[in-house]
């Protein structure tokens, strides 16, 4: 077979071209399928084989009260942490599309910047930027705002504060590329229709970034679910994120089964956000910001 | 007119606010290392370099430092060449089952880390890889692969096939013809990938607090660690300089991806 012939239609080279991608795709997807589907799959049996078939370890999680509790708290917890991601959020990627470009890429450099910066570096700069001795507390107490530090880390607050901070990159990505595509022209064509910047906004706008608020509100809210670091570290012990009910069955319990079904309840709990998202905007949108 | 309105105003005052909120954990590390006190006080006291000195003075920090760099470049060297193949077969086959691969190959983005760190552990602790190097690595090939293929992908989107097909068509094989025509012109996000897969792997700490141990612990693991029991200012200076390292890998992967722009 000449190397020097042009691609034809047949079969034969059809079915090599395929074998060749395949190849190509392989040890990639071997990586995958070795290193994240067996493990997850390892955890899915996990949670239901234990000297037997058992449902032993779901019907703790749905009757016990600490996981009740914690699946409760991290809803409630991510819920309010994408709520304020928004709010935060919506104004920061609607300046950046709104002013001439070398303005826009300097809010987003600093929108993108501390998305690179390590989250365990971020959780140690809100422990020393929050902590009872740290640099907010000590400041209010030279402005003589306050005479006895406030408590605002190892608690929920301190909690929400950082994954506020880790996450905001998440919303104002997906928010700024939506605001990209909505055309100068209909703001222009309410306002010389007479409405106001505020109707036009509200009746133009906002509803054309709607796909933005809901590609940002799912990465936030998802990613919120699984979060371990910021929770361990700023939460005190007293926020007991789903994430750290499986490390603590792990680490400190040895409970394996139990620790492999709360995983797979967060699990499923992701899988489908991610697809009742996906019946409304692509995933793609969702997941190619980072 | 707008301009001035006040709506704008609030908006640039918010916004503002919101950018200080970003920036400032960033910026506040710096200060930290460089002060010369055992607990932060402000006003800052006076300046010296002794956390630093005390990072690079103690082995235990130096070590975790070689597995870090070890594992971040070892990554890279891995997580590129199959990202690239991966990302190539993608966006030129027609085969349907590839919509599948991709989106398998963009699983490590979907589960939530601590879910696939504790399964990884599982599967380890089978196969004696937990508190190896290899273990380590393998678990950053497979974090890093979607950062590649992401940018890889990016990159093709641009690119042509029929020139491919050209340089084929006059003589070159397959291989050939990918490297001299094809892999020039997506270069930058090629570079972009493994910058991103580098800093990844640099950043990783669930997975490690799981499957690292003994000599192969990386930094992250130390450091997570250490801030559990205490809050002490050699980590400052540790992150100083990882957050130093991130800024200028992604500057250097954003000029690239600018040029091919």
């Amino acid at each position: 077979m000449p190397t020097t012939s042009v691609p034809d239609p047949s079969e034969k080279h059809q079915r090599r071209e395929h074998g060749l991608m395949l190849a190509l795709v392989s040890p990639a997807l071997l990586v995958i399928l070795a290193l994240i589907v067996l493990p997850v799959g390892w955890l899915a049996w996990q949670s239901v084989y234990h000297d037997g078939f058992t449902l032993e370890n779901y019907r703790r999680i749905f009757t016990e009260d600490i996981y009740w509790r914690s699946f409760a708290l991290t809803f409630e917890i991510s819920l309010a942490v994408t709520v304020i991601a928004l709010l935060l959020g919506y104004p920061v990627a609607y300046l950046a599309n709104s002013v001439p470009k070398g303005w826009s890429i300097l809010i987003l450099s600093l929108v993108v910047l501390p998305f690179w910066t390590s989250v365990l570096v971020r959780a140690y700069a809100w422990l020393a930027l929050l902590q009872r001795t740290g640099v907010i507390n000590q400041f209010l107490r030279y402005l003589e705002l306050i005479s006895e530090p406030l408590a605002l880390v190892h608690n929920t607050f301190g909690t929400v504060v950082a994954t506020v901070h880790i996450l905001l990159p998440f919303m104002v990505l997906p928010l700024y590329a939506t605001m990209q595509k909505i055309p100068n022209d209909l703001m222009q064509a309410g306002a010389s229709l007479g409405a106001s910047p505020t109707l036009t906004f509200m009746r133009v706008f906002l509803p054309l970034s709607l796909p933005g608020v809901l590609a940002g509100c799912t990465m936030v809210f998802v990613l919120c679910l699984g979060f371990y670091i910021t929770p361990e570290l700023l939460g005190g012990g007293r926020t007991v994120m789903v994430s750290m009910l499986v490390s603590r069955n792990v680490e400190l319990y040895n409970q394996f089964g139990a620790a492999s079904a709360v995983a797979v309840v967060l699990l499923v709990s992701v899988l489908a956000i991610f697809f009742a998202v996906s019946r409304f905007i692509s995933l793609d949108r969702v997941l190619g910001q980072k | 007119m707008m301009r001035t309105s006040p709506a704008r105003i609030a908006l640039y005052v918010i916004s503002a606010l919101v950018l200080v909120y970003l920036i400032l954990p960033v910026l506040i590390i710096a200060p930290i290392s460089f002060s010369s006190a055992r607990f932060l006080t402000f006003p800052p006291p006076s300046f010296s370099t002794r956390w630093y000195q005390q990072y690079f003075a103690n082995p235990a920090w130096m070590q975790a430092t070689r597995v870090t760099l070890t594992v971040a470049l070892l990554t890279v060297v891995i997580a590129t060449p199959f990202g690239v193949a991966a990302a190539y077969a993608i966006s030129q086959s027609k085969l349907r089952i590839m919509r599948v691969i991709h989106m398998a190959l963009l699983l490590p983005l979907v589960v939530p880390i601590i879910i696939t760190a504790v399964g990884i552990f599982f599967v380890y602790a089978r196969v004696g890889l937990v508190a190896t190097m290899s273990g380590l690595v393998l678990a950053n090939v497979m974090l890093g692969l979607p950062y590649v293929v992401i940018s890889v992908l990016a990159g093709l989107q641009s690119f042509d096939p029929a020139q491919e097909m050209v340089a084929r068509s006059l003589g070159m094989n397959r291989l050939r013809s990918f490297f001299a025509v094809t892999l020039p012109q997506i270069k930058s996000s090629v570079i972009a990938g493994g910058i991103f897969a580098f800093i990844s792997a640099m950043d990783e700490t669930i997975v490690a607090l799981f499957i690292s141990g003994g000599q192969y612990q990386p930094l992250t693991k130390r450091m997570f660690t250490a801030l559990r029991d205490e809050i002490d200012p050699t980590i400052a200076a540790i992150s100083t300089l990882m957050t130093a390292a991130s800024f200028m890998l992604v500057l250097l992967a954003s000029t690239r991806q600018k040029r091919s722009g």
